[in-house]
């Protein structure tokens, strides 16, 4: 029977020759992701359930990566993170990256891919809804909550309704103007915010196969604001040359079938798309920037596991060098090697680094930050009315702090665009 | 579990993301200290811009002001209730300020499998848009064997849709006890 990708890694998952879509399965589980905001609530129902005493299924395949609420005075939020040490050390975990430690990282779906645990072919479960990002490798990677990530801790497997696929082809050479983060907004207003629930989102086609991994881990991430379970970009040879500089464990391959079934099929020409955000307050809110420009904003955001990866910095750096920002403007690098990257990688003939502080952009320390908000000392948390442009991925009420602040989702090009004029601006005019 | 849930209905419109049922800020409370766990009742649904709050008329607040439980024992919402993060602390919190129903036309996935999971609230679906026919404030009575609700109020009675599958994890109480139940908890 043909399978989708996605069906061939959960079969293997499920120890099964071949699953269809819309049956539970009981899968096996190879990763746990979890971070300083769900860890301590999922420590605790594992002790309830399976007692004080008792020990994780694996200590080698659990992954703790504080990063929501670290740079701040939050008196809970500090204890939330020695919960995390003190259970990571019970539990003898030693992929726990510690917040003031030279092991801290920063952002958890990012980290996962830079520390080699995005593998080929496997099953990683996260308590955070962009663990889907992951799926840019070629494997299964999906969100979950506390309760679920609890048994996971205890027993290593997770029942899960095996989801129908959705193909998205990008056909055609991309643009130097067109990014991931435009083609993402492109089928979130086409197929809307609840348009792939409870459904795989699978990527294809030339356009999306010359885009280096940190791009196509932008692609995937936004497949949770479609609802999607999970979202898929089959391993190549870019994929398989990023995964053996960072880990040396075996891995499989798998593709879909030619006459696989698809719940439905999109297909574009990059050549044809444009620059586009999504406006206040919904990511399916689509709009070219062209159509929108010269809306005024307030401040400019460059940071998260959506748009603050290496080369999501490369990309404002194109648009800032040589320029002023003429609003507040935050870099936020997601980990400790994007900031250490920042110093060393050159455009130009100078270091991003540099190019960001002569255009004035006030660089802050690698965590989530301000893209969900977070407790009110958090760097570039949104206030009163304030008009964002951001490289985030959600903007429902109150998402980047205040709920009487609009935020506008775009590619990092778009955003530093918009940060020089004051305004939505479409990077174009400055290509 | 209870056979019958009856209370008063807040209403809601589509795509009520997470962050609006728990603001970020406030996920560094315990959900295991009884005096910390009271706060997720205080804030349920403060992301709510008010004017969306308690529809059709809006600007009704889900919690009073200085109360950390709500008077509305019903959620009514559009599609796509709970999108957004996967943080389980949105039906904890819908579950301490005293909801034990929502009847919404759709789910996020991951809230979905949070309600029901951790046996926090029964997220029923309807194929009727029911937070225009249901007002912020009407007495609602859910028999769950029926799988109707009933508008008190207006004296309207309609149809749920069935839980399938998940019902048997609603009816244990969370997946532990289902899978207790069902002896799925050895290890492998």
């Amino acid at each position: 029977m043909a399978q989708t990708i996605t069906q061939k890694i959960l079969s293997k998952a499920a120890n099964r020759k071949f699953v269809d879509a819309g049956e539970s399965v009981w899968l096996n589980v190879d990763i746990l992701l979890t971070h300083d905001v769900c860890g301590p609530p999922t420590f605790d129902i594992f002790k309830e359930e399976f007692g004080s005493d008792a020990k994780v299924w694996d200590p080698k395949k659990i992954v703790v990566l504080p990063d929501h609420y670290i740079f701040t005075a939050n008196e809970h939020a500090h204890r939330n993170i020695d919960l995390l040490r003190q259970f990571a050390k019970e539990q003898g975990l030693e992929h726990y990256y510690d917040v003031g430690s030279d092991r801290y990282k920063g952002v958890c779906h990012v980290a996962l891919a830079e520390e080699g645990f995005n593998l080929p072919g496997t099953v990683l479960f996260g308590t955070d809804s962009h663990t889907c990002t992951s799926g840019a490798f070629g494997m299964f990677g999906t969100g979950i909550g506390n309760t679920d990530a609890a048994f996971i801790l205890g027993t290593g497997k997770l029942w899960e309704k095996v989801p129908e696929s959705m193909k998205f082809t990008f056909n055609g050479l991309m643009p130097e103007y067109l990014t991931a983060k435009d083609l993402i907004l492109q089928i979130l207003g086409d197929i809307t915010t609840d348009g792939a629930t409870y459904r795989a989102m699978e990527f294809d086609g030339e356009a999306i196969f010359s885009l280096p991994m940190e791009e196509r881990m932008t692609l995937t991430n936004m497949a949770i604001e479609a609802g999607g379970m999970n979202g898929i970009i089959a391993a190549d040879n870019v994929t398989e040359r990023y995964v053996r500089a960072r880990s040396s464990k075996p891995y499989e391959l798998f593709r879909s079938d030619p006459d696989a079934k698809y719940h439905s099929t999109y297909s574009y020409d990059v050549s044809k798309l444009e620059p586009v955000v999504a406006q206040p307050h919904s990511p399916d809110n689509r709009a070219t920037v062209r159509s929108v420009q010269g809306t005024k904003i307030t401040k400019s955001y460059i940071g998260s596991c959506t748009g603050g990866k290496l080369t999501d910095f490369v990309m404002a750096a194109r648009i800032l060098k040589g320029q002023k920002v003429s609003v507040t403007t935050n870099i936020v690098p997601a980990t400790v090697k994007v900031a250490l990257d920042l110093e060393h990688e050159l455009y130009d003939g100078q270091t991003l680094k540099q190019i960001f502080e002569d255009a004035g952009c006030s660089i802050a320390l690698p965590s989530c930050a301000a893209c969900l908000g977070g407790p009110a000392d958090t760097v570039g948390r949104s206030v009163d009315n304030d008009v964002v442009v951001s490289t985030t991925n959600r903007n429902f009420p109150g998402r980047m702090g205040s709920k009487h602040a609009g935020v506008y989702l775009a590619s990092p090009l778009t955003a530093a665009a918009s940060a020089i004029t004051g305004k939505l601006t479409d990077p174009r005019d400055f290509l | 579990m209870e056979k019958v849930i009856q209370g008063k209905a807040y209403v809601l419109g589509k795509n009520i993301d997470t962050d609006q049922i728990i603001p970020a800020e406030h996920l560094v409370y315990s959900l295991s200290n009884p005096e910390e766990v009271k706060l997720y009742g205080k804030y349920a649904l403060s992301g709510v811009p008010p004017e969306q709050g308690g529809l059709p008329a809006g600007n009704i607040p889900f919690v009073q002001e200085g109360s950390f439980a709500s008077e509305y024992t019903i959620i009514i919402a559009g599609p796509n209730f709970g999108c957004g993060s996967s943080r389980e602390h949105a039906p904890f919190a819908l579950k301490v300020a005293g909801i034990k129903a929502i009847i919404a036309e759709s789910y996020a996935r991951i809230f979905y499998r949070n309600s029901v999971d951790g046996g926090f609230v029964i997220p029923y679906e309807t194929s009727e848009q029911l937070n225009q026919l249901i007002n912020t404030g009407d007495d609602l009575k859910i028999d769950v064997e029926a799988n109707t609700i009933e508008n008190l109020t207006r004296k309207v009675t309609y149809t749920l849709n069935p839980l399938g599958d998940v019902f048997k994890i609603v009816e244990a109480g969370g997946i532990f006890a289902y899978a207790r139940q069902e002896n799925l908890m050895a290890q492998s």
